[in-house]
């Protein structure tokens, strides 16, 4: 067995990183999770948070991800994400605004489904906050 | 016999529309090296997203399985989602697509079954209206624009789920028209629920490559599958959206390709003409000035 994991990201319009990587730890739905090589097959549902790849020890690649699903295996993990952003080009400034403006149409919204999706779109966007002002793992 | 007059405004006006198709032509031959693009960059996710789903498939019982992905168990009424374009202008494009489902349409009715129809693009809306009026359920108009994106495809999976759950049909079949090349389109069924694996064979070669080893799932299986059915539809329901846009551009591509050409042979033979026309007039004038200089 391989001592990388071949790691997939890929978004509906296109691939985005395909790769072998050291480990890979990922925002599932009940908590983050590491990918070593190795791993137990598992198909998990993603929350909005961030992807981070691990090179030699430390993270050299964070990638804001909106949800989506993995499938991990013994030696690959393919991540299917919603929508797939590099940390460092979310505009911190733009996604508060963006959060602040979410947060409104949620006390706004005036149905029940309207709310839900309001409430959808304005988790994303607190991710995506908290994924450019305080990255994880360090 | 035209007179030179006409023949010149004739001439002039089948250049002004070769100019108009010629500059069609390059325009969809931008768009369609961008569309095959778009349609080449989805595919690795319809790809990983069919096989996560052919492995969930194969674990999953049929009796414990949601809707979705088993089906109501009847088929006794139809949805037929119908992808065509919102601009003429390109050949058989819409013509070829609009025939094979209305060809399906007659063996579904003559089965004594019922048919629903979903129209994308404002040419299928407008043909199918003709006929099958009382069947049309909804059309979307000018939503592919300016290019296929995600979310316009999960409006179309919104309607399509809705009426799932509302029990409102049984089988839902997708036409689209694939993209093989600019010159050659096919018009593809693609059954979208109850879920067919294209792949079931390589679902079963993947399962032993685990060793037959199962996943483990998280939150829980049902959890996953009631997220990643819908997604799948929207992926499916995108990836045509970008090859029937693809073939779109080729289809159209082809079709100015041939009218400017054909442009060209009316201009060489109207010039032809013109030329004979005048030539013809100018003798004319000449035996006219001969004789009667010969009469003095």
């Amino acid at each position: 067995m391989s001592d990388k994991v071949a790691f997939e990201l890929v978004s509906p319009e296109k691939l985005l990183f395909s790769g072998e990587v050291d480990m890979v730890v990922l925002p599932a739905a009940d908590g983050d999770m590491g990918v070593l090589p190795g791993h137990a097959p598992v198909i998990a549902t993603i929350r909005p948070g961030t992807i981070c790849i691990y090179e030699g020890g430390s993270v050299t690649e964070r990638l804001f991800v909106a949800g989506g699903f993995v499938e991990v295996t013994q030696e690959r993990c393919t991540v299917l994400a919603d929508t797939a952003t590099p940390v460092e080009k979310i505009d911190a400034a733009a996604a508060q605004t963006e959060a602040k403006d979410l947060s409104e149409d949620v006390s706004h919204a005036k149905t029940e489904d309207e709310r839900a999706k309001a409430e959808l779109a304005l988790a994303i966007a607190e991710a995506k906050v908290q994924a450019a002002q305080n990255p994880a793992y360090k | 016999m035209p007179s030179l007059k006409d023949l010149k405004t004739r001439i002039s006006s089948v250049q002004s529309t070769r100019r108009i198709t010629s500059a069609m032509k390059m325009v969809a031959a931008a768009k369609l090296k961008r569309a095959q693009e778009a349609a080449e960059a989805a595919r690795p996710y319809a790809e990983r997203m069919e096989r996560m789903l052919g492995s969930l498939a194969a674990g999953v019982s049929t009796d414990s399985a949601p809707k979705l992905l088993a089906g109501t168990g009847d088929d006794q009424t139809h949805l037929i989602v119908v992808m065509s374009s919102d601009r003429g202008l390109c050949g058989g494009f819409n013509g070829s697509i609009i025939r094979a489902v209305k060809k399906r349409i007659d063996q579904l009715t003559s089965q004594g079954k019922t048919v629903k129809l979903i129209a994308i693009g404002r040419k299928g809306v407008s043909l199918l209206r003709r006929e099958h009026r009382d069947k049309l359920v909804h059309g979307f108009e000018e939503l592919v624009k300016p290019y296929p994106a995600f979310d316009q495809a999960d409006a179309v999976v919104d309607k399509i789920v809705t009426m799932f759950e509302a029990g409102e049909f049984d089988v839902c079949t997708l036409y689209y028209n694939k993209f093989i090349s600019a010159l050659t389109q096919e018009v593809t069924p693609l059954q979208l629920i109850p879920f067919a694996s294209a792949t079931e064979a390589e679902g079963d070669e993947e399962a032993s490559d685990l060793g037959g080893a199962q996943y483990e799932f998280e939150p829980d299986e049902e959890a996953i599958l009631k997220a990643l059915l819908p997604k799948n539809l929207s992926v499916q329901v995108f990836r045509s959206m970008l090859e029937s846009f693809a073939s779109e551009q080729g289809a159209r591509m082809t079709a100015m390709d041939n009218a400017t050409r054909n442009a060209g042979d009316m201009i060489s033979s109207l010039s032809i003409t013109y030329n004979r026309a005048r030539q013809a007039m100018i003798t004319k004038e000449l035996i006219e000035i001969i004789s009667g200089a010969e009469a003095l």
